[in-house]
């Protein structure tokens, strides 16, 4: 594993706009939602950022930044979170069921047809073969992915530690999710708490 | 109906996982590795990678994908179902109350806390999750080497990750690994 990890990019690097704009209406909220999504192979988050921020001009960098933290510590996977944060930002609940549909219908349908058509090849060789090349690569891509978080968390040396234990409890003792976030989270959260009392 | 049986049990732990799911969705591989393959072999090992190796090549929220497959292979479409509304919901109810109450009271003590106490621990947990993937891949030098190139590339360059899925289907299709 590379020793120094790339700092996460785009986000910091793109200026600032003064005046955010906004979705024409609930519609166009579906749309550029279907869009963003569909470009998404692998990742929508890259293609998230440059159309909700740079495209469009819907968030500012800081706005973004923070709906994609709060989407990391809250419950959920992260680009659902955000749909739905981006969605209510402009029309409340509604606006968060729009935006959700907007970046699931197209994908549903799609992995579908995708699965059916593997189904039909999974038992020649070949298929078979290139899909376990693509299970090495994911693998890799999720090892890559942990560590351009890290430069998120290295401002305290402590952090290293629950990372650590994180890590250990999962990945090496094998322990249930359940109990590690049970027993970690409450310890990590409650300590941090203590810590900005005190400063 | 036979899969009502198993479908109930199937339709909570989506539920549950969904509220567990801090810090995106992919720090829950290994627990739903452990409770639909280890535990109920409903799929096999193949099965599971194959599913979220598809959801990584389909365009969408991966995760989201994975979950409607292994719901498709378990019980059929009400399955993916189950699976993506199960993921979905209870993380989704939360999202929508949190975020009203945080925009009002962004500077909370507590807000910030659960902020910055949280990173390190989701940093932890999807590095396991790469891990215990990529355990389970490496069965020969070979792929070994194909997942190490995979990590250097991702970090060291803005490649779309679909380039390196191609790369790892073609050097697979040749039987190179």
């Amino acid at each position: 594993m590379p020793s120094s990890p790339t700092p996460i990019p785009q986000a910091a690097k793109i200026q600032r706009h003064s005046a955010a704009q906004a979705p024409r209406n609930i519609g166009e909220l579906f749309w550029v939602f279907n869009h963003l999504t569909l470009l998404g192979v692998g990742g929508v988050l890259p293609f998230a950022q440059r159309i909700l921020v740079e495209d469009k001009r819907w968030l500012r960098t800081d706005e973004f930044v923070e709906m994609l933290s709060l989407g990391q510590v809250l419950p959920g996977p992260n680009l659902i979170n955000l749909a739905l944060m981006v969605g209510q930002h402009f029309f409340g609940w509604r606006g968060a069921v729009v935006a959700l549909s907007g970046m699931l219908a197209a994908p549903l349908v799609l992995i579908f047809v995708v699965a059916l058509a593997y189904s039909g090849f999974a038992h020649t060789p070949l298929v078979a073969h290139a899909l376990q090349g693509m299970s090495a690569v994911v693998a890799g891509l999720v090892i890559a992915m942990a560590v351009k978080l890290f430069p998120a968390i290295q401002a305290r040396r402590s952090n290293w530690l629950w990372a650590a234990l994180a890590f250990c409890g999962v990945g090496i003792l094998r322990i249930d999710l359940l109990w590690v976030l049970l027993v970690l989270g409450p310890l990590a959260v409650g300590l941090t708490w203590w810590r900005l009392r005190r400063s | 109906m036979h899969w009502l049986d198993g479908a109930l049990p199937f339709f909570a732990h989506f539920l549950l996982w969904s509220l567990l799911s801090v810090g995106g969705a992919i720090g829950l591989l290994p627990d739903m590795h452990r409770y639909l393959v280890a535990e109920h072999h409903w799929i096999n090992d193949a099965q599971f990678t194959s599913a979220l190796a598809l959801g990584q090549a389909s365009p969408g929220p991966n995760m989201i994908l994975f979950a409607a497959l292994l719901g498709w292979q378990i019980f059929g479409l009400p399955g993916a179902l189950l699976a993506v509304v199960g993921l979905i919901l209870p993380s989704s109810l939360i999202t929508v109350a949190y975020f009203r109450y945080s925009r009002i009271h962004r500077e909370r003590r507590w807000v910030r806390a659960m902020h910055d106490g949280m990173a390190p621990v989701t940093v932890g947990l999807l590095l396991s999750s790469g891990w215990l993937l990529a355990r389970h891949e490496a069965a020969d030098w070979q792929r070994i080497g194909l997942i190490a190139a995979t990590v250097a590339v991702a970090l060291r360059t803005r490649l779309n990750p679909l380039w390196l899925l191609l790369a790892g289907a073609l050097v697979g299709a040749l039987g190179w690994i």
